[in-house]
């Protein structure tokens, strides 16, 4: 370890500090609440990924499950069982594109590089590793595959927000009811796509990549919104995973029997 | 360890004891507007060039430069040429400009302001695309080309990146203390290079070379309330002085009528011009809109005689006249201090500039950005919602080393001066926007000339090792020659700038002139026995007192000069002497370095005539 | 109005050095360079400190105070209550020259690094035209006045001297962006933020950000932005489906790699 000690702040050529950092003030409690809260949420997901079961109370179908491919309960699958012979949750047939878009987010990244690894901790307090190389090598490197699942959540998206017409059912599938159930997924698919839309990788394709904005006006007003929602893109990551979690909690307890669905009409 | 071929930085002991030389063809004191440019015109035309300054590279006080660089492209007004432009800037000095100089910068300035966009400056634009240009005072047409209100940023970082482009050398944190020359000539001789040290550890460097371009810009740092930085201590001048040049104009200092008054700290710092061209006008504590009183008989037919008619210049030029605000600095900072002495000014000792009354906050932080930050970091106060207090506060020199138009070559054979450091272009004041491009226009020129100078010499002077040897002891004399009981550089500083701030300000008198004569012969006594505690390498206060020397020198000559010129013109106002007199108005104020280099003499010189065709241009 | 400040200010070299308590006067709309320039007038006349225009304008006093990467001219007083010790150390991912002063000869070896601008030839009347639009991204990036508190900051060479030689850091990323997004520009440098400046060892922990003193969002509008723009060139599945089927890709108008083989 004497090597470790030797590098970084407390190297030869710096100034004579030992203290890793001088802050006085609760740098750590941003990471801490990151930890805690990201920690729960991977719990959570997992078991319920990993389930199989309770995540259709129909009408509603958990996001986790949608859009549901493999061996789903019945009416579940509103775009066939091509996966009918996985053996497993059909969840995890899909949670790779969702689970892919965020663990590759450019803000997710931030908030768990340095909750998660301390690779920093927070700014100016030094890290405890003794090599770096970022992301230019496997596993890291992959980041950049971050446009792919841009692409994917598209397409995601777009399937939950079929999810949230179809939730315009009663549970018999007749036309023009509202649940608790819909309002929760209404809510949910809106802060999915703003999440979504607020991405770098979108912010990048609809206009950020051009180097002459002057000679592509619509796309120049799409980047200029764009970048509007880009600001918050953290505070939609936060919100859409809970309502993501609060969604198929409620579906679970629906489905489980444990509540009854509040319906408006 | 080796040094460091950008910075020099070098922290091995080893080479202490020996004396560390370079070889260039042109060495270039001062890393600023001008001094970059003159490197890059110099690299250029062939010459091995080096850049000596005194802070990092990219930190001179360009930066600082806010509003613009005036430049008659007519890219807002087709009307504007380099006639106008060429004709305000010898109004604006009040005649007394080199006006060689000012036809050469006005011609020039254009092309050199494109220039900078080749080499990547982003100006803002106009709504075809050109460079967008903005009213000052003084300019006729709205001529400055900018960048929001961080204009010398840009500039700065356009011709810092295009020097490391091509590979100039660079002597970061280095200071010259004496200008060396050549070895068995008398005091005309050429010049063979320069002495100074390295400021991080102290150890001194001899740079030989046959020409030497002082680009060390002003002298704000004598003056108490300044928006100058620490690095303005009137090296160049001083420089000069020594090595036998002369200098001209020293009596002309020019005050901003637009620097922050609180809080104290900030005292001095600028607020930019740009505030009044973008409509900011100026009320005093009754809300009073000032400056319809002080419209002087020179500019009346330009200038606006009501509220009304000033409002609408900004959106109608050609139908109406200026506002008074956007008269040259010299009468607006004159203006500001007789409402201040008149009891009318606000809580702090300043008057009000009001623009959040006049636009809208998006407008504000648009045009005015680093205004707004400034404001709202350093005073509580925004811009766009109250108005700020402002005062006077010494901001340029307009005097300095004289130099031939063309060449900006000094009365020493191989030694040129650009920038604030020269004198002649301005004259008696100092149009904002002019100061950026008189940088770009004559750095360019020294450049070139210093570079075709040097191609031209079959043998090169070889540089007096005694002078090396005195400058040694001289850097040195502050940790030996006094031991106990002397003084500390910072109390002297401090008595200095308190003087020239009271005796030798914007407002003058024969007596208090007099009176500040004599504090700078005490003063100069009291640092011979100046002491300094600590070692050599970066000691702040061992480097204040190196500099203090040149500030004592550069302070004597403002002083003399403006004792001598018995009027009011421009930068130089006397309270005994109220108007401008044709016979002052004919000629310069020359010093020189006295036989026994202790003080400066001075004598009178004509202004050099204008040809027929110029004259011309002000008859009306 | 005034009072007694207690200060901790880093002194040495280094050979080595420790923070040692000061006790300094300061007064109202005061700043931390100004309690420093007190102490150096009054009590410690060699306590060696970089500045210059002491406005926010040149990036020159650049510190950590309190551990936090700042300019000392820009942190007021008032930030603090006035029984609260200030702690002021020298930036501390660079060589200590003296006191405060460190070497930052690091960020000016990583600009000569850097390819120049290389601009298309001017218009007919030998100007040139650029769209307000089109310059604004860049003109984010050149408010910056290069004190360095991004290179203080990042972890990437705060905590590991041995990536100094890979990686330009923040300030430079900037530039990288900036050039690219020059509408003039004609040198495709893409590949080579991603190789030579190591644009993959930022992990985009956003600190560069969080202690940029003139608030340019350096890692959302600059850093990521680049990153995209390397994924455009090496990782993109369309883009590349794109580039084999023959569909040209307008974004690179006017530009290319010198690295690249056509």
């Amino acid at each position: 370890m004497a090597t470790e000690e030797r590098t970084g702040v407390r190297g030869a050529t710096r100034a004579e500090i030992e203290a890793r950092t001088l802050r006085e003030d609760r740098w750590w409690l941003s990471p801490l609440v990151t930890f805690v809260v990201f920690g729960a949420f991977v719990i959570y997901a997992t078991v319920r990924a990993f389930m199989g079961r309770d995540y259709y109370a129909s009408p509603y179908l958990s996001p986790f499950y949608s859009p549901c491919l493999g061996d789903c309960v019945e009416g579940a699958s509103d775009f066939g069982q091509p996966f009918k012979a996985w053996p497993l949750s059909a969840a995890l047939i899909i949670l790779i594109f969702p689970l892919g878009f965020r663990m590759t987010c450019y803000y997710y990244r931030k908030a768990y590089y340095r909750a998660f690894w301390l690779s920093p901790p927070a700014c100016a307090v030094a890290e405890p590793h003794s090599a770096y190389s970022g992301e230019t090598r496997f596993p890291l490197i992959l980041q950049n595959l971050h446009r792919w699942f841009w692409y994917a959540a598209l397409v995601i998206a777009c399937v939950l927000t079929f999810d949230v017409v179809l939730a315009f059912r009663n549970a018999e599938h007749e036309w023009g009811h509202m649940g608790l159930g819909t309002v929760l997924m209404l809510v949910n698919v809106v802060y999915i796509w703003l999440y979504t839309l607020s991405c770098h990788s979108c912010r990048h394709a609809v206009g950020g990549r051009l180097r002459h904005f002057s000679k592509h006006p619509v796309r120049y007003r799409l980047w200029t919104w764009v970048s509007g929602l880009n600001a918050n893109h953290a505070r939609y990551a936060w919100i859409s995973l809970f309502s993501v979690a609060l969604v198929d909690l409620y579906i679970w307890l629906l489905a489980m029997g444990v509540i009854e669905d509040v319906r408006f009409f | 360890m080796a040094r460091h071929p950008m910075t020099g930085n070098e922290m091995s002991s080893e080479a202490e004891s020996r004396l560390e030389r370079h070889h260039y063809d042109v060495v270039i004191v001062g890393a600023g507007g001008a001094g970059l440019r003159a490197a890059i015109a110099a690299h250029e035309a062939g010459a091995h060039t080096a850049i000596v300054c005194k802070s990092l590279l990219g930190k001179a006080h360009t930066v600082m430069a806010e509003g613009g660089i005036a430049a008659a492209m007519g890219n807002r007004w087709p009307e504007d040429n380099w006639e106008v432009h060429f004709r305000d800037t010898m109004r604006g000095g009040k005649m007394l400009n080199n006006w060689r100089m000012a036809q050469l910068h006005a011609q020039e300035a254009p092309e050199r302001v494109q220039e900078l966009e080749d080499w990547g400056a982003l100006f803002d634009r106009t709504e075809d695309g050109l460079i967008s240009q903005r009213d000052f005072g003084g300019h006729k047409y709205a001529r400055l080309a900018h960048v929001g209100d961080r204009t010398g940023l840009e500039m700065i970082r356009t011709l810092q990146q295009r020097a490391v482009a091509l590979g100039i050398d660079v002597f970061m944190e280095c200071t010259i203390t004496d200008l060396l020359k050549a070895a068995g000539t008398d005091e005309e001789g050429p010049i063979a290079g320069a002495f100074g040290y390295w400021r991080e550890t102290g150890r001194f460097v001899v740079f030989e070379a046959p020409s030497v371009i002082l680009a060390t810009g002003g002298i704000g740092k004598a003056y108490k309330v300044t928006s100058n930085s620490w690095e303005y201590t009137g090296d160049g001048h001083a420089l000069a002085l020594r090595a036998g040049a002369s200098l001209i104009n020293m009596e002309f200092v020019q005050f901003h009528p637009t620097g922050m008054v609180w809080p104290p700290s900030v005292k001095g710092l600028l607020v930019t011009e740009s505030v009044r061209g973008d409509g900011g006008i100026l009320k005093n504590s009754e809300g009073k809109r000032f400056m319809f009183d002080y419209i002087p008989e020179f500019f009346k037919a330009e200038t606006a005689d009501s509220e009304e008619e000033a409002d609408r210049w900004y959106d109608d030029k050609k139908n109406n006249r200026r506002p008074p605000e956007l008269l040259p600095r010299d009468e607006v900072a004159r203006a500001i201090n007789s409402e201040i002495k008149a009891g009318r000014g606000t809580p702090h000792g300043g008057i009000y500039l009001d623009i959040a009354s006049r636009r809208d906050a998006d407008f504000i932080r648009k045009r005015l950005p680093s205004m707004y930050h400034q404001f709202k970091e350093l005073a509580d106060v925004d811009i766009t919602a109250e108005p700020m207090e402002i005062g006077p506060t010494c901001h340029y020199v307009m005097g300095g080393v004289e130099v031939d138009p063309d060449t900006e070559a000094t009365s020493i054979t191989g030694l040129y001066a650009v920038g604030e450091c020269s004198g002649g272009m301005h004259g008696s004041n100092r149009l904002g926007g002019n100061s950026l491009s008189d940088l770009l226009v004559f750095g360019s020129r020294a450049g070139a000339a210093a570079a075709a100078y040097v191609s031209g010499l079959d043998v090169l002077p070889k540089a007096d090792e005694h002078a090396v040897q005195a400058g040694e002891r001289r850097a040195v004399a502050a940790f030996t020659g006094s031991g106990e009981g002397g003084e500390n550089p910072y109390t002297i500083q401090h008595d200095l700038q308190q003087a020239m701030n009271d005796l030798v300000g914007i407002i003058r008198t024969s007596s208090e002139l007099e009176e500040s004569l004599s504090s700078i012969e005490a003063l100069k006594e009291r640092a011979k026995a100046m002491a300094v505690e600590g070692h050599r390498q970066y000691n702040p206060g061992w480097h204040l007192a190196l500099d203090l020397r040149n500030m004592l020198l550069v302070s004597e000559c403002i002083a003399k000069a403006a004792l001598e010129r018995q009027e009011s013109r421009g930068g130089h106002t006397r309270d005994d002497f109220p108007g401008p007199d044709p016979e002052w108005g004919a000629k310069n104020l020359v010093l020189r370095l006295n036989a026994a280099g202790t003080g400066v003499d001075l004598t009178h010189q004509p202004l050099p005539v204008m040809p027929d065709d110029l004259k011309s241009y002000f008859e009306e | 109005m005034g009072y007694d400040l207690k200060m901790r200010i880093w002194r040495g070299d280094q050979s080595g050095g420790d923070l040692q308590d000061y006790t300094v006067e300061v007064s109202e709309g005061e700043v931390v360079l100004d309690a420093i320039h007190r102490l150096q007038a009054t009590q410690s006349g060699d306590l060696a400190v970089r500045w210059n225009c002491k406005a926010g304008k040149c990036g020159s006093c650049s510190a950590e105070i309190n551990g936090r990467p700042r300019l000392l001219c820009m942190t007021r007083l008032s930030d603090f209550d006035q029984t609260e010790t200030i702690t002021v150390t020298p930036m501390r991912a660079f060589p200590v020259i003296r006191d405060l002063v460190t070497d930052v000869s690091f960020n000016y070896e990583k600009a000569r690094e850097l390819p120049s601008f290389q601009p298309q030839p001017r218009d007919a009347d030998g100007k040139r035209r650029m769209m307000q639009v089109d310059v604004e991204r860049g003109q984010e990036f050149r408010k910056c006045i290069e004190c360095f508190l991004c290179q203080d900051t990042c972890h990437v060479v705060r905590d590991h001297e041995d990536n100094k030689p890979a990686f330009a850091g923040p300030r430079f990323f900037l530039r990288y962006a900036e050039l690219d997004m020059h509408p003039l520009d004609t040198h495709d440098r893409r590949a080579l933020a991603q190789d030579a400046a190591g644009l993959g060892m930022c992990n985009i922990t956003k600190c560069c950000t969080e202690v940029c003193p003139e608030g340019i969002r350096i890692t959302d509008n600059a850093i990521i932005p680049m990153k995209e723009r390397v994924v455009d060139r090496k990782f993109d599945p369309l883009v590349w489906l794109g580039s084999k089927i023959g569909v040209r890709n307008r974004d690179n108008d006017g530009r290319t790699d010198p690295r690249d083989p056509d």
